[in-house]
């Protein structure tokens, strides 16, 4: 007899019909699964009742593989094929990483889109590695629930870009899970905590997980949260405050000569202490090193709160940079929500009330909430709720656009904008009888084409041919739900179409997402004043195009050759100009172009006469009265 | 007769309802449908309608119409952990067969 859960009013399921859908923080360190069982979201243990499952995959020679627990335990013997902190790989190129590579104890090659591994049983990329992980977490699901998954909410970093979150997915996809969707995992928290059914406000998410900090600061409004900035340190976490503790034993006992299992049993018992600080003021730390030194101390909070400050510090140092970003001040703020183990620690949870002026929400295990964000937004996208029917939306991380005449960037589609969505804008030919244009997509905040970020280029052919400006081409970009960008473009004279599916290439990691972010922000002066140039430069060009024109018409038959040759001396004075590259060129440009205009003034007088005399000739009055 | 259920049970829905923040007890009904003919349904409460039967056990309010009480009469609600899976099971006397599932059956 299957077991059987309760369900809202009126939503019970048909044998066999049953919707079964759990939320999954795949973290760096320690990944979760929750599912939404009898109307409340809790997170699905393993058959110990270990509910953290270690990120960690270990490869066999024989081509099996270990994952979680056991994998961890295999790591200080078998490194090179145990891989942890995979999720730090996700969607790099080995460029990406720089720093990263060489601290890693495995190696990594290079591969066209992503890193690879190289592991006993081949070379495995960091999507075979979650996908491991992935599959071992619905296994548990599945024999939790007692029935296959319908679908998935999986969590990433709010900065993570379109190549990491696709990367997620294929994982996903590859441990034969359907995603409902990705959810940012700020948001996550912010949805275990319900603060998704206030009708607006601004939240701030502080994040301390084992390796890693992060800040986020969203916003509420209209049921969609919106990340308004991020910030935070990819090498600051609970494990730091261990390393500190170690310090401070290995400092009480100067004599002793320490092995390397005496350093991983300093940090045991680091780990040990600072868990204990937790909940008392003074914890004990006592063991016996390998020389036979024995180790008897005592840690009260106030040495452990002098020892870590400088690392809480810097916590709050990303706070105030992220609430900056955002243009907020910590007055703006409704709410704090606490996520990751190492929140536990007391002084944190003082340091982050002080520093916002109200009590953090606590009351939901830090190392869960995530997990259990995700649970209620997937059992509503299974269509298990239906009360009211809120979906929260993705947004797009980086702005689209495309390029346009002198290698700037029109921005179409703007950064923060919910998902799906799709915007079009009307673009127009540079040169007289131009038969095609090049459309080319590209992410990022700048304003030149050469800061932005590639993403793709196709060509629209068999435009007729017409004067420059008069063909009319529609450019949409759409984002779906899945993140996933196409672009069309079609001339509306003709109706001739263009179109194309742009799959993220792998390869922009978070650090770049906010380089590209501060950058376009501290560059804003210098990138206008570049738009300006290349647009005075555009300028320029369509007026000589112009000329060139006319006097290839007219030239011979309305100017003497000392006036042609005046002409054709402002024309050269400007095409130097143009060339002479430089944000200073701006007046000279304009004063240039100025000249020409000024010179090409009587031909152009000229030229209207005879066009007008041409018209006119052989019409009687009566005609032109019409 | 009327529907029970276990201590443990009782002890699962009052905390399933404190965490739901509302509704009056828990419902039980019996639908027509599963490869053997009848499954049963399983939910929460928002209110009490004319038609239904009333029963209290263990401090539960259990509501059920009439219809699926005569599929449920002396069926007692426990609550069981069968490996990784908790859930709910009714022990109904009613019942002659059941399908391979387990989450259909006969009476």
């Amino acid at each position: 007899m299957a077991l059987l859960q309760i369900s809202e009013p009126g939503l019970s399921t048909a044998p066999h019909e049953h919707r079964l859908a759990a939320g999954i923080d795949l973290g760096t360190t320690n990944s979760l699964i929750a599912s939404v069982v009898s109307g409340a979201a809790s997170v699905l243990s393993d058959t110990q009742n270990r509910r953290l499952f270690p990120s960690v995959v270990r490869f066999l020679e024989d081509g099996g593989t270990e994952t979680g627990h056991a994998a961890l335990s295999s790591q200080h013997h078998d490194a090179p094929n145990t891989i942890a902190s995979a999720k730090r790989l996700m969607g790099r190129t080995l460029n990406d990483l720089n720093g990263l590579a060489t601290s890693l104890p495995y190696q990594l090659i290079d591969a066209p889109g992503m890193v690879k591994i190289r592991t006993i049983a081949g070379d495995k990329s960091p999507v075979e590695i979650a996908a491991e992980i992935l599959t071992t977490l619905k296994n548990r699901a599945e024999a939790s629930l007692g029935g296959p998954l319908t679908g998935v909410v999986i969590t990433v970093p709010a900065y993570f870009d379109d190549a990491q979150r696709q990367a997620t997915r294929d994982a996903a996809r590859l441990a034969g899970l359907q995603v409902l969707r990705l959810l940012n995992e700020p948001t996550a928290a912010a949805i275990a905590y319900g603060l998704d059914q206030a009708i607006q406000g601004t939240y701030a998410i502080y994040d301390l997980g084992g390796g890693t900090f992060d800040i986020s600061i969203l916003r509420l409004s209209q049921g969609v949260f919106e990340v308004l900035s991020t910030h935070g340190d990819a090498a600051l976490g609970g494990d730091d405050f261990d390393r500190r503790i170690a310090d401070w034993i290995s400092q009480q006992c100067p004599s002793a000569n320490l092995s390397i299992s005496d350093r991983q049993q300093l940090l045991h018992h680091a780990k040990n202490a600072k868990e204990y600080l937790s909940d008392t003021d003074i914890a004990p730390i006592a063991f016996e090193l390998s020389d036979g030194t024995n180790i008897r101390l005592q840690l009260d909070r106030a040495t452990f709160w002098r020892i870590s400050n400088e690392l809480l510090n810097r916590t709050l140092k990303s706070t105030r940079q992220a609430l900056r970003d955002a243009k907020l001040t910590n007055q703006d703020i409704d709410g704090v929500v606490l996520v990751g183990g190492a929140t536990r620690m007391p002084h944190i949870r003082e340091a982050v009330a002080t520093f916002f002026g109200r009590p953090p929400l606590t009351n939901l295990d830090p190392d869960a909430v995530v997990a259990l964000g995700a649970a209620i937004q997937a059992n509503v996208l299974a269509g298990n709720r239906g009360d009211h029917d809120w979906l929260l939306l993705d947004v797009n991380p980086l702005s689209l656009g495309i390029e346009t005449m002198g290698g700037l960037v029109e921005k179409i589609i703007p950064r923060n904008s919910s998902l799906p969505i799709a915007m079009a804008q009307e673009f127009t030919t540079f040169r007289d009888g131009q038969t095609a244009m090049s459309i080319h997509i590209l992410q990022g905040e700048r304003e030149l084409v050469s800061d932005c970020r590639s993403l793709a280029r196709f060509t629209l052919h068999g435009i007729p041919a017409m004067n420059a400006g008069a063909a009319r081409i529609r450019v949409t970009l759409q984002i779906d739900t899945d993140g996933l960008l196409s672009v069309s473009a079609r001339e509306l004279t003709s109706g001739i179409e263009s179109a194309i599916t742009v799959k993220p290439s792998y390869g922009l990691d978070d650090a770049q997402i906010a380089r590209m972010l501060t950058e376009a922000q501290n560059k804003a002066g210098d990138d206008m004043r570049m738009r300006m140039l290349r647009e005075t430069q555009v300028d320029a060009r369509r007026l000589l195009d112009a000329t060139e024109a006319a006097l290839a018409q007219d030239g011979k038959t309305l100017l003497n050759p000392a006036e042609l040759n005046a002409i054709r001396q402002c024309m050269h004075h400007l095409v130097d100009v143009i060339e002479t590259e430089g944000v200073n060129q701006i007046e000279a440009l304009r004063q240039a172009s100025e000249t020409l205009n000024q010179a090409t003034q009587e031909f152009a007088a000229r030229r209207m006469n005879h066009a007008i005399q041409h018209a006119l000739t052989g019409k009687s009055l009566e005609h032109l009265a019409l | 007769m009327s529907i029970t259920v276990t201590p443990a049970a009782a002890q699962r829905i009052r905390h399933f309802l404190t965490q739901r923040g509302k509704g009056v007890g828990l419902r039980l009904a019996v639908k027509t449908s599963g490869c053997s003919g009848l499954a049963y349904a399983l939910e929460f409460a928002d209110e009490t309608t004319q038609d239904d039967l009333q029963f209290e056990s263990e401090g539960v309010v259990i509501l059920t119409d009439q219809k699926s009480h005569e599929f449920l009469s002396g069926t007692e609600l426990d609550f069981v952990r069968e490996g990784l899976n908790e859930g709910f099971r009714f022990n109904n006397p009613n019942v002659k067969d059941q399908c391979g599932c387990g989450e259909s059956f006969r009476v």
